[in-house]
């Protein structure tokens, strides 16, 4: 009995450790940015001015270029974790050829983002540079477009395997009764799995978009690290994290720092949000 | 699980004693000085203190970090350092919010470079005027008149110009920035001096070799890194006009002759667009940052003893280990000057001999 209690504490307090983990590294990014948020007040999330010779910091082209760079991978990356979700769960059902599909999709997620980023600039970045020739602009190679390619491959296996538990939910009735009446496997999977499993599936499309919203290192090797709003899905680019991971070693002056992390805390707060709204939906799902 | 009990008592007893020879010998003979700072000059201050170390019979054990300039100043102001490395001298701001006087002391010289990438790769020769428009998307074209101007033999192609630079805050950015807001005035209004800039045109790469990448991969890129790093990659890199009127090229001999100018008593200077007629006009100083009074934090009197020890040698017989790695040596008149700082370095107020 005793051994119990104490076994139970135990669990307890480490509980309560990641809550206040949490909530101390959401405390300290406050506290840390509280200077550079009574210098900007709420410009800083409207200007676009990044200087630190003149320590005039804004956020938004930072922003902008995080929200693009996501948006745009997770519309690469649909297509193909959708597919990828109901191959598996469809077609080879749980057959023991599903089991090595999957490891191999998740095998995917647990490459270094270094060595994804480096796969990037030296092999991806030359086709985009003769892409770019091609169609007549200048052939950087490197930007947003390169880089919300780098991270569609990065997310692909959290939307697919959300993407093919939810649509293994399905129950069998249903799919039964929408065969049963004549339907094809097409007309099944239109009519019955997708508006079925439609919530869930979207879900794991937040969730994948939260993790392309945070990427960093391979972001910041294929995106350009242009402090300026982008003016072309090819022109470059940078994301708060990757702004972060590049200024923040050599930034000397007080507002500098205090301004870096003010991003890091808006990165924190809107993964945050995006998280939680992402397990709200799969629980309504799954309830 | 007695038996696994017995045997972590008997790891810990092995280690203790381990721990206790250790502390012994430590304080009796070896001194391990701490440093950190800017990058660019860390090979050669990493075969320095390989070489001392050797030098001193395997008891003055120095350990360098490179995590950057700004990090260096932070960490010698924050006293967990016994010396500080930066690419740029601090700012009277900054000397005013340390906690006691510092002293930089040179110790080294280096050189930026423009390098680009062109069909055949010319040599080019730039002026100051010239790179500030360029830099600036300004200059937009290869083929431009005011490139053509300063390069009349060479057939300029028709290429858009791609600018490379530096993404992550540094000291290279910083002598480069400084170099051309000395020469062109819009330079000076639109962008300014400092180790992270507000580009309006390129595109960023980290570190040298992030650069060097963009420049390399890209036909019509042009780019700035080191003068030891174009070197060692085989880059090509430009002429360029110094205030006298000269087209010089970078090498350890124009570099060493831009610091052959008049350095104050403090070596706080920056010796971009030097007066020198053969000086290479993107050149500067590397400093090492120490406390003049070094009683500080519970410091005792042999590792002050050691430290001072160990920037003499810097000052002196060090020296000659810098051309193979290709980094410039100090001038003598500037040697002098660090001499006379050295030894005006205090324990407890008394000089330390």
């Amino acid at each position: 009995m005793r051994k119990d209690r104490a076994f139970k504490i135990i669990l307890l307090l480490s509980g309560l450790l990641i809550i206040l983990l949490l909530s101390g590294i959401f405390l300290s990014l406050v506290f840390s940015s509280i200077p550079s948020i009574k210098e900007f007040g709420i410009n800083f999330l409207f200007s676009n001015t990044w200087s630190p010779v003149n320590s005039k910091f804004g956020a938004l082209p930072f922003l902008i270029g995080t929200l693009l760079t996501a948006t745009l991978s997770l519309l690469i990356s649909i297509p193909f974790s959708l597919s990828i979700s109901i191959f598996l769960s469809e077609i080879l059902k749980n057959r023991f050829i599903s089991k090595i599909f999957q490891t191999f999709i998740e095998l995917i997620a647990g490459i270094p983002s270094v060595i994804v980023g480096l796969w990037g600039l030296f092999i991806l970045a030359p086709v985009i540079r003769n892409i770019q020739t091609k169609i007549g602009i200048q052939p950087i190679g490197v930007g947003i477009f390169t880089a919300s390619i780098i991270l569609s491959i990065m997310i692909i296996p959290y939307s697919a395997s959300i993407g093919k538990e939810v649509i293994s939910m399905v129950p069998n009735e249903v799919k039964e009764g929408a065969i049963s009446l004549g339907a094809t496997e097409f007309e099944t999977l239109k009519v019955v799995i997708l508006p079925f499993s439609f919530k869930g599936v979207f879900a794991g499309f937040l969730l994948s978009f939260g993790r392309a919203f945070g990427e960093t290192m391979a972001v910041t090797m294929v995106i350009g690290n242009a402090n300026r709003i982008p003016v072309s899905i090819f022109s470059p680019g940078q994301t708060m994290a990757s702004l972060i991971a590049n200024e923040f070693t050599e930034a000397t002056t007080k507002l500098y720092t205090s301004s870096l992390i003010e991003i890091g805390l808006i990165l924190f707060v809107v993964s945050m949000l995006i998280n939680i709204l992402g397990r709200l939906i799969i629980r309504r799902f799954t309830f | 699980m007695k038996k696994f009990l017995l045997s972590l008592i008997l790891i810990g007893l092995i280690f203790s004693t381990f721990t206790f020879y250790g502390c012994k010998s430590g304080e009796e003979k070896t001194v391990e000085l701490l440093g950190a700072g800017a990058t660019f000059p860390q090979p050669l201050y990493n075969k320095w203190f390989d070489i001392y170390y050797t030098k001193t019979g395997n008891k003055v054990k120095v350990n360098y970090q490179g995590i950057g300039s700004g990090g260096g100043i932070q960490q010698l102001m924050e006293r967990v350092v016994d010396f500080g490395a930066t690419d740029a001298f601090m700012s009277d701001e900054e000397l005013k919010n340390a906690p006691a006087e510092i002293i930089h002391i040179p110790a080294a010289l280096g050189a930026v470079v423009v390098t680009y990438n062109l069909p055949d790769n010319p040599k080019l020769k730039f002026s100051g005027e010239l790179i500030a428009d360029i830099f600036m998307g300004k200059i937009t074209k290869w083929n431009d008149s005011r490139i053509k101007e300063l390069n009349p033999d060479i057939n300029l192609p028709d290429l858009d110009i791609t600018v490379a630079h530096r993404s992550d805050g540094s000291g290279t950015t910083y002598v480069f920035s400084d170099y051309l807001t000395k020469v062109s005035i819009t330079w000076k209004n639109e962008i300014g001096t400092g180790k992270s800039l507000n580009w309006k045109v390129g595109l960023g790469g980290k570190g040298n070799a992030g650069v060097a990448g963009i420049v390399q991969q890209t036909i019509g890129a042009v780019g700035y890194v080191e003068l030891i790093y174009a070197e060692q990659n085989n880059m090509p890199y430009g002429l360029i006009k110094n205030k006298k009127g000269n087209f010089i090229e970078p090498n350890l001999n124009s570099v060493s002759k831009a610091a052959s100018i008049t350095v104050p008593k403090d070596t706080r200077v920056s010796i971009v667009n030097t007066d020198n007629p053969e000086g290479y006009p993107i050149s500067s100083f590397t400093w090492l940052i120490v406390y003049k009074e070094q009683n500080y934090g519970g410091r005792d009197i042999n590792r002050a003893k050691a430290l001072v020890k160990l920037l003499k040698w810097i000052n002196s017989e060090a020296q000659d280990y810098n051309e193979q790695l290709l980094y410039a040596k100090i001038p003598d008149d500037v040697k002098k000057i660090n001499e006379e700082n050295i030894n005006n370095i205090t324990f407890s107020g008394k000089p330390i001999q």
